[in-house]
């Protein structure tokens, strides 16, 4: 018999065992920024809420690194991260938030109950800066350096053993 | 009785979906621009751009709240005299090509657009050969 009768068949399967392998893979649905390496786009934004400052990305250019935490009083996993914002804080990290689409009302009761990492708080209605620095959910945390420029993306809620990263990615951009 | 517990239970499922909804919708979220050209420019690179939040979605189609923001960026960008290919390349810039749902030809996506030619070629080559001898 002509062995190459078998070849499409042998073809057939190794498209199925490709098929088989990719669907056991965990699915990626992380869109990662673009924009780290690149500086922080031109924004402004008001307040969250009574009693805190707004931001600017002129804030940021003052040679300190900080964390820009992108988060909302309605997010979930903004519930499960608020004590490591806090161990961050605690450990000298300068934590700016920007809520996204929020009221000021709710972001005070979620400080009241969550507790306030935040030195500032800029009021993102439009996902106009979320969108601006290439994130595509909430919460993200960005690390920003001293000039401005962005130098690193966490996606998701910062958990327990994404402080000593984030840390020391803040150590880097010094 | 029963009805009355349901409605309560659903209502009470319903609360998160509430949460993200309390705040109303960017300006040009769901409002058309004036300009019918513009808007018909609008809405079909609204059609080609893609969700982030429900990534198998246009943000033409999706009701999610970043969607919406997105579709007002698009639409204020246009009315502000920015052509379509330059907020895609905005976009793209953020979220890379992921974010377009155009197909265009690059380094990584060549194969897509080559493989097919090449396996008709095959195909006319193994026809001719079956064929093409009778004669």
């Amino acid at each position: 018999m002509n062995w190459r009768l078998w070849i499409p068949l042998f073809a057939f399967a190794a498209f199925l065992g490709l098929a088989a392998y990719q669907l056991t893979q965990p699915k990626d649905e992380f869109v990662e920024s673009r924009m780290v390496g690149e500086s922080l786009p031109y924004f402004e934004l008001p307040p969250a809420m009574a009693g805190v400052n707004g931001i600017g990305s002129t804030d940021f250019a003052d040679g300190e690194p900080r964390l820009l935490n992108i988060w909302a009083s309605w997010c979930l996993p903004c519930i499960a991260e608020a004590p490591h914002l806090e161990n961050l804080k605690r450990q000298g990290a300068d934590i700016v938030g920007v809520a996204i689409r929020d009221r000021p009302e709710d972001v005070a009761r979620f400080l009241a109950q969550h507790g306030n990492p935040y030195s500032r708080i800029g009021r993102d209605d439009l996902s106009e800066v979320q969108l601006a620095i290439g994130s595509s959910g909430v919460p993200e945390t960005f690390v920003i350096d001293g000039q401005g420029v962005i130098r690193y993306q966490h996606i998701g809620d910062v958990r327990a053993s994404d402080v000593p990263v984030l840390l020391a990615e803040l150590e880097k951009a010094r | 009785m029963i009805r009355a517990l349901a409605f309560a239970a659903a209502l009470v499922v319903a609360l998160p979906v509430a949460a993200q909804q309390t705040m109303p919708p960017a300006p040009f979220a769901y409002r058309q621009l004036e300009n019918p050209a513009q808007e018909q420019a609008a809405q079909e690179l609204m059609e080609t751009l893609r969700c982030l939040k429900c990534q198998s979605q246009s943000i033409a189609d999706s009701d999610a709240p970043m969607a919406g923001d997105m579709r007002h960026q698009v639409r204020t960008r246009i009315a502000a005299g920015e052509s379509p290919d330059q907020i895609r390349d905005w976009l793209t810039k953020r979220y890379g090509d992921y974010v377009s749902y155009k197909p265009t030809v690059s380094t990584t996506t060549w194969p897509l657009f080559a493989i097919p030619l090449l396996l008709v070629l095959l195909a006319g080559a193994i026809l001719l050969r079956r064929f093409g001898k009778r004669k």
